[in-house]
């Protein structure tokens, strides 16, 4: 027994040992990724990002240099601080400040010194970088907007956030991403591919040559250009129009569903997001929470959608075959419904067919259409989920399902959406507001916008998308096949008929363009707000769609103006000029230009923050901007042309 | 009797063979640990690799004298070997070079040798002569005092010149008095007390005291023959104070470098946070080591291809950290059939050992398996964080000259004992 003590030891402790290495390099290996390897430096190649061009090839977005002069610390050498200093525009406490800064966080490794050097200095700096020895120049390729406008539809890119790289592993801390607009969605295709250097380091973490040879390096692949719908003088001239207003337009080509201008006003210059005045720029638009920049009104804002939304009632009452075309209701400056009673601005006694309807947008015609739509069944409830059916078959109360990075649902009641409020009992008196576009029913301008191209096109319409072509790639295939409305095809012309009529002796009559058959529906819709937790109303919203050539449409719009008062006061005078900018490409209605630059809605704006009681609708005046602010106005417009 | 062609033939092969095995693959892990992505050179001694190709050069050059010498003059010159080393261990303190808060060096020139690798070699054959001696009765205590005086000696100067590591090599001649018939008791004894240590440093005193009383008591009362009840008190007493000292040690008179090793090592600390913060600034070795292992995964990263180790990631790496080169370059595989070398090497000693027919061979060829072991046990042990930091070196492995001779004498004295057994009839 003595004699194996000592054997027994040995053999004990060999597979002692074995198990631990076992346990260390094949169960717990955790560095099995060059990634991982702290003793490995990756090293990024960026790609070229693709550029992006409007319809017409118009340049939009492109790239520039942007120039960092970087600094090591420990291989700095006495240098000519104020010769350096100023070539560099900082001052000698500044350069200590910066230098003592980065000298903190690692003699050895490099830090940014000064950031985004402006390209002149650059020239010069580069000829002098020479004679400081630590310092050089590091090339950064930044984003550069062609326009000044399409901020909300071009959107930009900045660094990557923890919760960007946890969701794909392709970046990494201080990459650049899309954050918003077209630059977030057709991010995987503008972003091309990175090349990626691995660097053996020592353990002072100084690169000490590439690891294995590069034999893992990868070269980077340039991200590829894409076209996008917009037209870029039809989005300049709709921004311009917009100035002092807030709201969204939106215009589509009815037969490929093809984003043709998207304005959300107030907007910005997509520049100040560029560069080194990124993050303090990107605050103040942030924390603007009254005028709120970065909400894309055309997209996000969800609002009632008041008498444009008649349309649709029109539509499914003759598709439910409860109305025909010819017959009248009878106005009497409002309508009975239950005990209750409903207003109209129709005299009284007044006939409607449906035509008259829409051109005078009768609330008693409505009213009667949207309770009978919903009294054909056996009851209400099985009534509203069959006039839902028909309204979401529209595109609306919906995600639209396309290639623009943010959007709303909107909403479209049904049975159910009722239920709590109404768990028992449910008549066609109850939710009567959905007969005039308001109550429960609210949607978003890009979707009024869609609903407006479906009846241009008597029936279908293609998902309103913004990508129009791809480098070398193909787009969605959905976004090329029409979707149908449960509406048939006859059922639209009596409709369009009374769109067409709005233009010309309708609410819209004074809005007519020569030579264009333009359809059109006004909207005035009531909002509220809350300011000190009362409920107060606000100057109405003013609404408008429509769409143009009427036999052979080439446009579909929606435009909000957020407190414009009545349809055809401003949304309709946006509409009836972006129709005839984008069919005639020139202005024959210059009054209603000069109209639209020259009054403000900023006072109304202002009221509710104003703290003091304040009058609406009717009982206001219209702000007229100063004669030197419309002239700057009316510049910017002579450059457009 | 051999005819003279045929006597060296009579050297053990095998073991020779796994000798150099492990000589030249040292020597690879340390051209890789010493070298970082320039060329290799050679022949230019600034470097650690070129130094040790001379070292093994030399000790080849030693090999052929050892070997060539008469096996006689190891046994009669014991005394004279073991009086040597100690004189030049004393002399230390008079002329030794202070290398990294240790004294166990003498600068000549630019050359440094290490006596203590050496003393190891001459307290085996000053051990192994005593006990081969005839009047030598290891049952007899005067006997076992006098034994232990001689190990004790050199492990003492050692431990004074603050070079703890060397000095727990000593404990592996307790192996060899284990087998030539140290009583039992001293076994159970050190293991005991062992696991007290550890028990009253990672449970605190009383849970320790009242397992201790608990099993002390249970055996007493299991007996058939029971003797007084003043055996089990004592023992338990005797355990308390051990405890009791142990934990004092630890807290009041330990270094602070050997007392957070060992905090690391038993997980003393208690937050979480403070003891990953201390694996990573007090435990950095460890913490590094183990990632380079590690990092080699099943087939390791290749020759020259280690980036940890090409990366200079590891302190030491090329002394005593070498094995984490085998482990990160040569992986798995590696790593496994380094320690399987070992491993036979150890054991091949140990059959030769036993096989002796004369005592002197025997014990001595004993210790040298001994020493190997503990080397072994406690270096690699120590890179994978299976016991705490012990700075000793590979045996074989580790750059430096005078470990490697020092190894080089123990095991090829051995070896010439070995090869002279066919005479001692």
């Amino acid at each position: 027994m003595r004699k194996y003590i000592l054997f027994f030891f040995v053999i004990i402790v060999g597979i002692i040992f074995i198990g631990r290495l076992l346990y260390l390099q094949v169960f717990n290996s955790h560095a099995q990724s060059i990634y991982d390897d702290n003793a490995i430096r990756t090293v990024f190649n960026y790609p070229k990002r693709g550029f992006v061009y409007d319809r017409n090839g118009k340049l939009l977005v492109s790239n520039q240099p942007s120039y960092d002069v970087m600094v090591i610390p420990r291989d700095v050498k006495p240098l000519d601080t104020l010769e350096f200093c100023s070539l560099l525009k900082i001052n000698k406490e500044q350069f200590l400040n910066k230098y003592n800064k980065a000298r903190h966080y690692s003699p050895r490794l490099p830090s940014v010194f000064v950031s985004h050097l402006a390209k002149e200095d650059y020239a010069i700096l580069q000829e002098k970088m020479r004679k400081y020895k630590g310092f050089y120049i590091q090339k950064r390729s930044l984003r550069k907007y062609e326009t000044n406008i399409g901020a909300n539809v071009l959107g930009d890119i900045g660094e990557v956030n923890s919760r960007d790289i946890a969701k794909d592993n392709y970046y990494h801390s201080g990459d650049l991403i899309g954050k918003q607009g077209v630059e977030a969605s057709y991010e995987n295709i503008l972003r091309g591919q990175k090349g990626i250097k691995f660097i053996q380091k020592d353990i002072h973490n100084q690169d000490i040559g590439p690891y294995k040879n590069g034999k893992y390096d990868t070269l980077p692949r340039a991200g590829k250009d894409i076209k996008i719908t917009i037209d870029a003088d039809l989005q300049a001239y709709g921004e311009l129009l917009m100035t002092n207003k807030r709201g969204g337009v939106i215009a589509i080509e009815p037969k490929t569903g093809e984003i043709l201008a998207m304005v959300s006003a107030p907007t910005y210059n997509p520049n100040s997001l560029v560069g080194r005045n990124r993050s303090k720029n990107f605050t103040k638009l942030f924390n603007d929470s009254i005028a709120k920049p970065l909400f894309n009104r055309s997209l996000q804002g969800v609002y009632e959608p008041g008498s444009p939304f008649k349309l649709m009632n029109a539509l499914i009452a003759l598709e439910e075959n409860v109305m025909s075309p010819n017959e009248k209701v009878t106005c009497y400056h409002g309508i009975k419904y239950g005990n209750r009673f409903m207003g109209c601005h129709c005299p009284s006694g007044k006939r409607n067919d449906m035509i008259e309807g829409i051109e005078e947008s009768c609330n008693a015609y409505f009213l009667t259409a949207y309770r009978r739509i919903l009294d054909k069944y056996e009851n209400a409830s099985v009534g509203i989920d069959k006039w839902s059916k028909h309204v979401k078959s529209f595109g609306l109360g919906n995600y639209l399902n396309n290639d623009l990075f943010v959007g709303q649902k909107g909403r479209i009641p049904d049975r159910e959406y009722y239920s709590y409020q109404y768990p028992k009992t449910f008549y066609s008196t109850y939710t009567v507001s959905n007969a005039i576009g308001q109550g429960e029913v609210a949607t978003t301008p890009i979707q009024l916008a869609n609903m407006t191209a479906a009846i241009a096109n008597r029936g279908f319409y293609f998902t309103p998308h913004i990508i129009k072509s791809i480098e070398g790639d193909t787009i969605p295939e959905s976004f090329k096949t029409p979707k149908y409305t449960s509406i048939s095809k006859e059922n639209f012309e009596p409709v369009i008929e009374g769109m067409h009529q709005v233009y010309k002796t309708g609410t819209a009559s004074s809005l007519k363009i020569k030579d264009i058959e333009i359809c059109g529906k006004t909207g005035t819709v009531e909002n509220f707000t809350r300011i000190d937790s009362v409920r107060t109303q606000l100057t109405d919203h003013s609404i408008f769609v429509a769409f143009a050539p009427k036999d052979d449409p080439k446009i579909a719009i929606a435009v909000f103006v957020e407190n414009g008062y009545w349809g055809s006061r401003f949304a309709g005078k946006v509409a009836s000029l972006m129709i005839e900018k984008h069919l005639k490409g020139e202005i024959t209605r210059t009054d209603l230009e000069d109209w639209l630059l020259s009054h403000s809605l900023e006072n109304e704006y202002a009221k509710p923050y104003s703290g003091k009681p304040f009058k609406i609708n009717g009982q206001t005046e219209l702000q007229v901007i100063p004669p030197e602010e419309f002239n700057k106005l009316k510049q910017k417009l002579n450059q457009l042309n | 009797m051999l005819r003279e062609t045929d006597r060296h033939f009579k050297f053990d092969w095998l073991t020779i063979i796994l000798f150099f095995l492990l000589v030249g693959f040292g020597w690879v892990n340390i051209l890789s640990a010493s070298h970082s992505g320039d060329a290799i050179e050679l022949f230019n001694f600034s470097h650690s690799y070129s130094k040790q190709l001379i070292f093994i050069g030399l000790s080849v050059v030693l090999i052929i004298f050892i070997l060539s010498l008469e096996a006689k003059f190891y046994e009669r010159f014991s005394s004279i070997f073991y009086l040597i080393s100690i004189v030049s261990l004393v002399g230390l303190f008079i002329f030794g070079k202070n290398i990294n808060g240790a004294t166990s060096w003498y600068a000549i020139g630019s050359m440094t040798l290490q006596p203590s690798e050496f003393a190891k070699t001459a307290t085996a054959l000053a051990v192994a002569k005593y006990l081969s001696d005839l009047n030598t009765d290891i049952k007899s205590f005067s006997d076992q005092l006098k034994l232990f005086g001689i190990i004790v000696l050199p492990a003492l100067l050692i431990l004074l010149q603050k070079d703890a590591g060397s000095t727990l090599v000593y404990s592996a001649f307790f192996f060899v008095l284990y087998r030539e018939g140290l009583p039992q008791i001293y076994l159970v004894i050190a293991v005991l007390a062992v696991l007290l240590s550890i028990s009253a440093l990672k449970f605190g005193l009383i849970i320790t005291l009242l397992v201790t009383a608990f099993i002390v008591l249970t055996h007493h009362f299991t007996r058939k023959k029971r003797p007084s009840f003043f055996q089990p008190l004592v023992v338990i007493l005797i355990s308390g104070a051990l405890a009791f000292t142990v934990r004092f040690i630890y807290q009041n008179f330990l270094p602070v470098h050997q007392k957070d090793r060992i905090t690391i090592w038993l997980s003393l600390e208690k937050d979480p946070v403070k003891l990953k913060q201390m694996k990573q600034t007090i435990a950095y070795n460890l913490n590094e080591s183990e990632k380079a292992i590690s990092n080699g995964g099943f087939a390791g990263k290749g020759f020259l291809q280690g980036t940890r180790t090409t990366g200079n990631f590891v302190p030491e790496q090329h002394t005593d950290y070498i094995f984490t080169t085998v482990g990160e370059e040569w992986g798995f595989i590696g790593s496994t059939l380094t320690v399987i070398v070992f491993v036979l090497l150890i054991v091949r000693v140990i059959i030769l050992a036993e096989r002796q027919k004369n005592q002197f061979s025997r014990m001595y060829g004993y210790a040298v398996a001994s020493i190997l072991f503990i080397h072994f046990n406690i270096n690699i042990g120590m890179v994978m964080g299976l016991i705490p930091t012990i700075g000793i070196p590979l045996p074989f492995f580790s750059y430096g000259g005078s470990g490697l001779w020092g190894f080089t004498i123990l095991l090829f004295i051995f070896i010439k004992l070995d090869s002279n057994r066919i005479n001692e009839w």
